[in-house]
């Protein structure tokens, strides 16, 4: 399952100044530019379980390949409102709209678009079929409850719409985005349920007596159909089998399947020009879900690109532990006479390896006041608001130090799994990406690889 | 308090937990509660760490003074062949038709059907009695499908308006409408305080009172500590940078000059604070928009080191203490 995880791991410490990350078995970085540069790539497909950035990254990823210089087209599956605002898709209607505000300096060019499924079904519809009869198959009530969202719908149009966008071939790359399911590998298999299910033998049975002609055939359909009709057609009322009979029989004749026709767009998966992002936030259910996915897409020979680890939490002071943060706060908040003792003996016992012995210098700016202006009479002495806040600053801190180890455990638990998967890192931005701007900062950070890109004021 | 409290809310939320914790929190002492789970998940199980639920109820806790816990994984077939056996008495038939498939292809064709199987059983635990006329559960919390799903799921009587006019489903039907309809019910939606989750809770509360089901209450859940409040987050934009390293070097974290240790921390430490600051006026404009739909609102903290059964009991006193039971 896992193909030489030597080989590529050794070569990567990249992250090695990362203060954070010195114990980690460092996996591959995964370099995203030459991924969306390649003309050869056509199709990236961003999977993973609800809620872990998926929207976002297909968004972003796109942006970054138009302002590349490549003609682009995002396909998105219910994304955020604001978001779909700021790429003028927020209005569902199923085509592919330009996207306006980019840098198109490189002469690229994205269009965004929404998943309508039912309107995806639609068309199928009227393509296949002359119009008395699409009419008949749209006004068919088991229809229109199976497209307003039957189990697999989503899925089964998401790969319908990506394979007509593959056919018109008027982009250089396609992104697609998955719908919100829980279970990442739903993209996959759920298509192909729902079209084992339509044309199955139950709806067989129901639907083509006439074609079973043979004796046995007979036999079974005899003892099949009574308890059909007789059961069923107590539970479910005669005219709901009749409405999903006059359905399949309308759609297989102009259709052609819909097993088949699932089949066919699953092998556009496997096509060369396709790549799998497997995103994933750094939490035990999101990871257990990619581990899931990344062995599946090595079962059906998929590519896979690598994994987006998003929403990842990083620190520019880890060189500061949580307990000695929290310590060290503790210190800060006790009561002053114990604080001055105390304060002067945590110095003395300070592991200072840097061997600043001074307690407190001043240093050049010590003519700024201690405390802020806007507060002359107040009756808190300025010292031990000062503290007060430089404790806050420092249980903040030990949170935080607390949650990088949390994920980084979590994370080193995939690697040891998966070592060969390459992974970019992306930094969870304190406020949602609802903006052409957002969507830029996580393309450069999905770019970059690492969750945080170089400080430039430390 | 209703007896039956449904628990909606956004994909991975945490509506799995906020059930669990509930049942924990109703069961005070003397009490008996049933957890339910619909969607053949097996959350209940993983969440108190047992082995898969049977279609059966069975006691899986015991709440923080004595009260008990029973857990039931509903599976729509099952249901569906009890109801057959019930009412046609169908003996080996009914098997047969399951090994057809057919329970499955009914139950997929005709999704109203399923639902009104799921919230059939919750209901009929409601009423049940036991011998000496007293409820066999004093609550019933049912872990319910995610909000884009819950009101096609609860409104069972426009889904199974479609199928047959008469027999027990449609009898069914009628029953579990008067359940769910009455003040005997509460719908409760997860959130957290993120854009999304938000704006779904509002359009579901939209579709919920749309619909004439009642609406119960919002839970907040994940609720990270609130470390430094607003005029803190100003005092701290207001002080010297030197001043704070002075701060941390009292504090015994090195020295305070340009470059000594205790410096070096005072921009990343700043860096934090205003990430934390941005993300604190997020959450609080998040929560005035969930001020605004006018429901009573619960608060559950993030459990820093991640979610197990105690951390579950932990919920579930917070809950009691929030006036949940
Ligand atoms: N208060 C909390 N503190 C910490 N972790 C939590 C808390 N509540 C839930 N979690 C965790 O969040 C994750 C999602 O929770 P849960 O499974 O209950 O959500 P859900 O809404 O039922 O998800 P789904 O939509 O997949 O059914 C779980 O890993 C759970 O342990
Ligand atoms: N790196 C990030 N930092 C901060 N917020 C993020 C990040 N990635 C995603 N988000 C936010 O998380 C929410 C869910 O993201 P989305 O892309 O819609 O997830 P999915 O498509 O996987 O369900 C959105 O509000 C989005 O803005
Ligand atoms: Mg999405
Ligand atoms: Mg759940």
């Amino acid at each position: 399952m896992s193909p030489d995880p030597a080989k590529e791991t050794k070569d990567s410490s990249r992250h090695a100044q990362d203060g954070t990350r010195h114990h980690l078995s460092p996996a591959r970085t995964l370099d995203l530019d030459p991924l969306i540069d390649d003309p050869k790539t056509r199709i990236v497909v961003c999977c993973g379980s609800g809620g872990v950035g998926k929207t976002t990254t297909a968004a972003a990823l796109g942006l970054r390949a138009a302002e590349r210089g490549r003609k682009v087209v995002v396909l998105t599956i219910d994304p955020a409102r604001r978001l779909a605002q700021s790429m003028g898709i927020d209005s569902l209607d199923n085509v592919p709209r330009r996207v306006k505000g980019l840098d198109d300096s490189a002469s690229g060019e994205l269009h965004a678009m929404m998943l309508d499924m039912k309107r995806t079904f639609d068309e199928i519809v009227e393509a296949h079929a002359d119009r008395e009869r699409a009419a008949a198959i749209l006004g068919n009530p088991f229809y229109q409850s199976l497209s307003a969202g039957f189990a697999g719908t989503q899925e089964y149009m998401a790969m319908e719409k990506l394979g007509q966008l593959r056919a018109r071939d008027e982009w250089d790359l396609i992104v697609v985005d998955t719908p919100p399911s829980r279970s990442a590998l739903d993209f996959l298999d759920a298509p192909k349920r729902l079209g084992s299910f339509l044309d199955g033998r139950l709806i067989r049975l129901l639907t083509a007596p006439a074609k079973l002609g043979g004796r046995a055939g007979m036999k079974f359909l005899n003892v099949g159909m009574s308890m059909m009709t007789g059961t069923l057609g107590k539970l479910l009322g005669g005219q709901l089998l009749k409405d999903v009979q006059t359905f399949v029989a309308a759609m297989d004749t102009t259709f052609g399947g819909f097993r088949t026709r699932a089949d066919a767009t699953y092998k556009l998966l496997q096509a060369p020009g396709t790549a799998f992002l497997v995103v994933a936030a750094p939490e035990r259910d999101a990871l257990r879900e990619a581990a899931y996915f990344v062995e599946r897409l090595a079962a059906e020979d998929m590519p896979l690109a690598g994994l987006v680890l998003n929403r990842v939490h990083g620190s520019g002071a880890a060189r500061l532990s949580a307990e000695r943060a929290l310590a060290a706060a503790e210190n800060l908040e006790e009561p002053r006479i114990v604080d001055q003792d105390g304060g002067k003996a945590g110095l003395r016992n300070s592991p200072d390896t840097y061997g600043s012995s001074e307690p407190a210098a001043v240093p050049e700016s010590a003519a700024v006041p201690e405390s802020p202006a806007s507060e002359p009479d107040s009756p808190v002495d300025p010292d031990r608001t000062v503290e007060q806040l430089t404790a806050g600053l420092l249980r903040l801190h030990a949170d935080r130090m607390r949650l990088l180890s949390r994920e980084q455990r979590t994370r080193d638990r995939f690697t040891a799994l998966h070592p060969e998967v390459a992974v970019a890192e992306v930094a969870a931005l304190p406020g949602d990406v609802h903006d052409l701007a957002g969507l830029r900062d996580i393309g450069d950070r999905l770019a970059a690889g690492r969750p945080e890109l170089p400080e430039t004021d430390a | 308090m209703s007896r039956l409290q449904v628990v909606s809310g956004k994909g991975g939320t945490g509506k799995t937990t906020v059930a669990a914790a509930l049942a924990l929190a109703l069961a005070t002492e003397g009490k008996r509660t049933l957890l339910v789970e619909v969607e053949g998940r097996q959350g209940i199980a993983q969440l108190f760490e047992t082995e898969a639920l049977p279609y059966e109820e069975r006691k899986i806790a015991v709440a923080p003074g004595g009260g008990e816990v029973y857990a039931l994984a509903i599976d729509p077939e099952l249901a569906l062949l009890d109801y057959l056996q019930m009412f046609y008495k169908l003996g080996g038939a009914g098997r047969a038709l399951k090994k057809l498939g057919a329970i499955d292809f009914a139950t997929t064709i005709a999704p109203g059907l399923r639902d009104v199987l799921l919230t059939g059983k919750a209901c009929e635990a409601v009423r049940r009695k036991d011998k000496s006329g007293r409820f066999a559960y004093d609550y019933v919390v049912m872990d319910a499908p995610p909000t884009g799903r819950i009101t096609r799921f609860l409104n069972v009587n426009d889904e199974v308006a479609g199928l047959a006019k008469i027999g027990p489903i449609h009898n069914q039907a009628q029953a579990v409408m008067r359940v769910l309809k009455s003040s005997e019910t509460a719908v409760h939606l997860v959130t957290l305080l993120e854009e999304m989750p938000v704006q779904e809770t509002a359009d579901g509360i939209a579709e919920l009172r749309a619909a004439r089901l009642p609406v119960g209450r919002i839970m907040v859940n994940m609720v990270r500590p609130e470390v430094l409040d607003a005029t803190d987050l100003e005092l701290v934009r207001g002080t010297a940078r030197s001043s704070l390293a002075q701060s941390l070097s009292a504090a015994g974290l090195g020295g305070a000059r340009r470059g000594g240790q205790a410096e070096r921390l005072v921009a990343p430490l700043l860096a934090q604070a205003e990430e934390y600051a941005e993300r604190y006026t997020l959450e609080h404009e998040q929560r005035a928009v969930l001020g605004e739909l006018g429901l009573p609102l619960h608060e559950l903290p993030l459990l820093a080191e991640g979610m197990d059964l105690a951390g579950l009991y932990e919920l579930a006193t917070e809950l009691r203490e929030q006036g949940m039971s």
